[in-house]
């Protein structure tokens, strides 16, 4: 399935997966991947930073362009998925499975689409 | 008004993802992505729709004349079915346009100008014709491809007839492609052995269409099709500089590292002014990228807190899987091994100067 039914889906391309203690991991979508084409480095948050509802938290850069990856939540990065660094295809390879972040404290969060909204809506 | 080459229809059955260029609907990649034609160019080969490119044809008796008196290069070597690369300046030295002049006969040539400029470049030289020399521009009357790659003259043996060029920096008059009436030259923009084929509009979808499905001994297509996205790539990964970019009218052609086709024991329009340039205050140098990262178009150069220039163009080259960037600088760093520091949003990345081209085939 190219969208997960157990994740959220903002507008701009990002998922979020709600984790028991209340924190979530976000990643990109396997739409937003292949509209980038393959990533070739991602510039990451450190641990500790905030992340801002609506506010670019990463970068992935692919050879055609930069594109930001914005917070869908605010909160506290509790970590930073590493791998990224070395391997950023990740984002391509297995977009569900490369989260990038993970977010605590969350202290708001934008309306999120389920998997049949979200997909309709790339299919616009 | 948005205008189509005589390939649209084709850009569109591929699943080409069309783009604005030069006033042209073009695609900037094809569903296999940008990076899979980029390596396609450099293992086998690649086909490119480049019929927005300008063609003038120049005749008269004052041809070659004409030629000296208004580009940088000298022509009087130049002879019949050979090529030469030069530029055009304005009077101030600044580069209007660089372009590519075919030589048919000492009384008629055919020069090809860069799309966005083609306008700009025919009310230009109309301006500054002789009495003794006529120019036409008969863009629309022709279609041009680009099949480069190491594998280009194994795929156009098999649909042509009559002798390939094989000379860089050459073409034949005499070839038929598909059966048609062909120009067919060693030339390109990739930094790899190719040739451009100069056709009617009328047999561009013929010649196409046989060149994707050309295949080799295992019955395997080696033709793909590439868009705008892979053109710049390879050209920057072959150092090649893009006028806009690495050439703008505020830029001469010493500045830009175009020495070569710039010869200035001769009178040209803005001879006076780039010779009087000398020694240039900056140069073009290729930056390898140290960092992580990737370093695009206009970012600010640092030594330390001083601006010593920007960048003209930058990607991650998808051959030597590097970042790689070219620049303008001052010309006290602009020797190579020099590190400099480019601004990228927040952050600074080291780049060192390096040897152009990054990449040269063994052609």
């Amino acid at each position: 399935m190219k969208y997960p039914d157990n994740l959220l889906y903002s507008k701009s391309h990002e998922w979020l997966q709600e984790l028991e203690d209340g924190s979530v991991l976000i990643g990109i979508t396997a739409y937003a991947a292949e509209q980038m084409g393959g990533v070739v480095y991602v510039d990451l948050p450190e641990a500790d930073d905030e992340a801002e509802l609506g506010e670019s938290f990463a970068e992935a850069e692919s050879v055609k362009a930069v594109s930001e990856i914005i917070s869908p939540v605010s909160g506290v990065i509790s970590v930073v998925n590493q791998d990224l660094e070395d391997q950023p295809n990740l984002l391509n390879d297995s977009p569900y499975d490369a989260w990038i972040v993970r977010v605590s404290d969350v202290s708001e969060r934008e309306e999120l689409m389920d998997a049949a909204a979200y997909e309709a809506f790339v299919a616009e | 008004m948005v205008l189509h080459t005589p390939l649209y229809d084709r850009h569109v059955q591929l699943g080409g993802k069309m783009v604005a260029y030069a006033g042209y609907e073009l695609p900037v990649e094809y569903p296999a992505g940008l990076v899979a034609e980029h390596l396609a160019v450099r293992q086998q080969a690649g086909l490119f729709d480049v019929s927005h490119m300008g063609e003038f044809t120049l005749r008269g008796a004052g041809a070659l004349a004409w030629l000296n008196n208004t580009f940088t290069n000298a022509f009087d070597s130049l002879k019949p079915g050979r090529v030469r690369y030069t530029l055009l300046c304005n009077e101030n030295g600044g580069c209007l346009d660089d372009l590519i002049v075919y030589c048919v006969s000492r009384d008629h040539y055919v020069l090809v100008v860069n799309a966005a400029n083609r306008a700009k470049d025919y009310a230009w030289l109309c301006e500054h014709l002789t009495e003794d020399v006529t120019l036409d521009d008969v863009s629309d009357h022709i279609a041009l491809l680009a099949l480069q790659g190491p594998q280009s003259a194994a795929a156009l043996a098999q649909i042509s007839e009559g002798e390939l060029p094989t000379r860089n920096y050459s073409f034949a008059e005499d070839v038929r492609v598909c059966g048609k009436s062909c120009w067919v030259a060693r030339t390109g923009y990739t930094g790899e052995y190719g040739f451009e084929i100069f056709l009617k509009p009328a047999d561009a979808e013929l010649v196409w269409d046989s060149l994707l499905a050309v295949v080799n001994e295992s019955g395997e297509q080696f033709v793909s099709a590439c868009g705008l996205g892979a053109r710049d790539t390879l050209r920057l990964e072959a150092g090649m500089p893009l006028y806009g970019h690495e050439m703008t009218d505020a830029v001469n052609p010493l500045e830009a590292g175009l020495e070569f086709a710039v010869k200035l024991d001769k009178e040209f329009i803005g001879r006076d002014a780039i010779r009087d340039s000398v020694p240039v205050q900056r140069k073009r140098v290729g930056l390898r990228v140290l960092d992580k990262g990737i370093v695009r178009e206009d970012a600010e150069l640092y030594v330390g807190d001083t601006l010593v220039g920007r960048t003209t163009s930058g990607t991650f080259a998808p051959h030597l899987e590097a970042a790689i960037a070219m620049g303008l600088v001052n010309t006290e760093s602009s020797a190579i091994g020099t590190v400099l520091e480019a601004q990228v949003r927040k952050r600074r990345l080291r780049a060192e100067v390096v040897e152009l081209p990054f990449y040269k085939a063994n052609k």
